[in-house]
């Protein structure tokens, strides 16, 4: 019976071929969009998640200046209030794994021919800890490096495929700034940060080699900011207020003065950036679900227009003994094909058009199941629901109104 | 005493339109019994096709009681209606009502479907109805591929299919020319005669309605006449306008 009905609509649904194509085409589009922006929106939300966890887990960044109305006062640490001491005292706090002091600046790097511009990093050892970051060849440099400001240098891999392509870099002397560096060890991938930018393109360094030798700092040992890792998530609060106090007592900063630096919770930033991010994800995909709305009014459109050109073919069919459920039952299903059709393509032009994205415009972009079984649930709810209406229309029709409509 | 097919009591219906209620039929009784072959004439609106349309059950009565073998019609469901225009009553209509996109041999087997018949059984008897009404070779044409009278001819063959017990045809002869009109007729005679089907036809040429046995004249929606067709005055017999 069901088979009958189901070669009956399919029939139907041929006797007018542009018309199902057109109504199809709405649905194609509306769930190609679905699918398309959710994978745009998930590639981003996953982009995100991806840095965070590249990141480092538990971070705190300790900045010189406070935090008044409005933000960082001296941005960036312009006048530094915090040196490499400061860090060793927050890496021996309770509960705080690693703490490194951070000098950055950018450099010239060269290699025989070969030059790149890039950031390098003076800093200590910890700093591979504190931003779980694993050398993919060689080894790093040791405290006594800083100790005595050797010129040795961890290369990240982009600056290695820029200056050496396939060459081996482990030994090899390159010269930063115009002095000799050795290259100790090559770090590991890590891919883009939160804010987009190459973390593979980097260099470090011991932090005294930075402060003495390659930027000479304005304000002798002081460093641009320090990374602290707490020892676990439960810890972060308590080590927050733990550096704060440290900080204050060793700044000698006088009670109800200003803090001369600022502590910020890395994880916390992390967490409302991801939130900000899946907040994205899902307003793409409600936005395109409004175009699957489209898609199933113009179902509903078309069968009512099918409805009323069919209606003395309703009429005969009655006449010959046709249910009410019988005629209910042909209507809604033509929409049900044509709309589970239209998903069915559309998923592919969706699937199809993320693919295009990540190819031309380089964008994250994620698929997942429950994305196209959700566009299939949806495009079977859209069918039932707009054909419902004109379903019922067809089944609510007096046999000799019918047979009478001209 | 046998139930009679059709007994109808008192029956009124009237149309409502924007100018009002029309009354069309006043007062009808009648009663048709197994077997008989049954002509209705009457002038153009004297109210023919409501009536048939009403012991069709394709629309109801405003009022009166119409029992069909012996159940009143306005006790019953849609669905209990349907089943009866499915399995117990044979409709041809004057304009043939054929579906235009299907074949042939389908639109015969078309009633089946609502009655859950397998696809092979539907098509079989469709068939073997085709050869009945003499177009076994075109079971896979489509109605605008063959005549009037042919296509008069399915719709016999859709009628017949679920082997109704009263068959119901409103002007089957309108469209056709005279010798086709004897031809189906022929059909018709056939089927009452040898397979004991009720009939009842509506027409407007007495050559058609000699092939009935009882004669009814509608003139304004009243019976004027009822009594054998041999015994009918040439004034029932007349063709059109009262
Ligand atoms: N749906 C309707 N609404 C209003 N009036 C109607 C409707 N159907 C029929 N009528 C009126 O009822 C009267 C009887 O119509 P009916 O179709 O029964 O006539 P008939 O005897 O079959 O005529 P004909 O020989 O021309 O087929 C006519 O006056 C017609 O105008
Ligand atoms: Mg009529």
């Amino acid at each position: 019976m069901i088979g009958d009905m189901l070669h009956e609509a399919w029939s139907a649904m041929g006797a007018n071929r542009t018309r199902t194509f057109l109504t199809m085409l709405g649905m194609v589009i509306g769930v190609g969009a679905v699918i398309l922006m959710l994978a745009i929106g998930q590639g981003a939300q996953k982009r995100v998640e991806d840095s965070i966890a590249s990141m480092g887990s538990n971070l705190f960044i300790i900045l010189s200046g406070s935090v008044t109305t409005g933000g960082v006062r001296l941005g960036g640490g312009a006048t530094p209030t915090l040196n490499a001491a400061d860090a060793q005292a927050i890496s021996e706090l309770s509960s705080v794994s690693a703490a490194a002091p951070m000098v950055p600046g950018s450099a010239q790097l060269v290699y025989g021919p070969n030059n790149w511009g890039t950031q390098v990093t003076g800093t200590t050892p910890s700093f591979l800890t504190v931003r779980d970051w694993g050398l993919s060849a060689g080894f790093p440099f040791a405290d006594s490096d800083v100790r005595s400001a050797t010129q040795v240098v961890l290369l990240g891999q982009t600056v290695v495929q820029n200056l050496f392509g396939d060459e081996d870099p482990i030994g090899k002397t390159i010269r930063i700034n115009n002095s000799p560096y050795t290259i100790l060890g090559v770090l590991a991938k890590k891919g883009q940060s939160l804010d987009g930018r190459d973390q593979d393109d980097t260099a470090v360094v011991p932090v005294t080699t930075a402060q003495r030798k390659l930027f000479g700092t304005r304000f002798g040992g002081s460093v641009r900011f320090i990374m602290a890792q707490a020892d676990s998530d439960d810890a972060m609060p308590r080590v927050e207020i733990a550096i704060n106090e440290l900080l204050r007592q060793r700044h000698r900063i006088r009670e109800g003065a200003e803090d001369d630096f600022t502590v910020r919770n890395m994880t916390a930033m992390a967490d409302t950036a991801a939130e900000t991010a899946q907040v994205m994800s899902l307003m793409l995909g409600a936005i395109a679900s409004i175009s699957l709305l489209v898609g199933g009014i113009g179902i509903m459109n078309i069968m009512l227009v099918s409805v009323t050109e069919r209606t003395r073919e309703i009429g005969i069919r009655m006449a010959i003994g046709a249910r009410g459920n019988d005629i209910l039952l042909q209507f809604l299903l033509e929409a049900i094909i044509i709309s589970v059709i239209g998903c069915f393509v559309g998923v592919l032009v969706g699937v199809g058009g993320a693919l295009a994205v990540e190819l031309l415009a380089g964008m994250t972009v994620l698929i997942t199941p429950i994305s196209i079984i959700t566009a299939f649930a949806v495009a079977a709810a859209v069918g039932i629901f707009f054909g419902w209406y004109p379903a019922r229309k067809a089944a609510g029709m007096r046999p000799i109104d019918a047979l009478r409509y001209q | 005493m046998n139930t009679p097919v059709i007994h109808i009591e008192h029956l009124f219906k009237e149309y409502v339109t924007e100018a009002g209620a029309v009354p069309v039929l006043k007062d009808v009784s009648l009663t048709v019994n197994q077997g008989e072959f049954l002509a209705i004439m009457g002038a153009s609106g004297s109210g023919k096709s409501t009536l048939m349309n009403i012991v069709g059950c394709l629309d109801v009565a405003t009022s009166g009681q119409y029992l069909l073998n012996g159940r009143d019609v306005s006790t019953l469901t849609g669905d209990e209606l349907a089943h009866l225009r499915n399995q117990v009553i044979g409709f041809v209509f004057q304009g043939f009502n054929l579906l235009p996109r299907v074949t042939l041999e389908e639109n015969i087997a078309l009633p089946l479907i609502y009655r859950g018949v397998p696809r092979a059984e539907r098509l079989a008897r469709a068939n073997a109805l085709l050869d009945r009404v003499g177009l076994g070779a075109h079971n896979r044409s489509r109605p605008n591929q063959i005549s009037g009278g042919q296509q008069q001819r399915i719709a016999i063959a859709r009628a017949l299919v679920n082997e109704p017990k009263l068959l119901l045809a409103d002007e089957p002869t309108g469209n056709l020319d005279t010798k086709t009109s004897y031809e189906i007729m022929d059909i018709f005679s056939e089927l009452n005669q040898r397979d004991g089907i009720t009939i009842v036809l509506v027409t407007h040429e007495p050559d058609v309605a000699r092939y009935a046995q009882r004669l009814i004249r509608l003139s304004d929606g009243r019976i004027v006449y009822d009594g054998a067709v041999a015994h009918a005055g040439p004034e029932h017999l007349e063709p059109a306008s009262s």
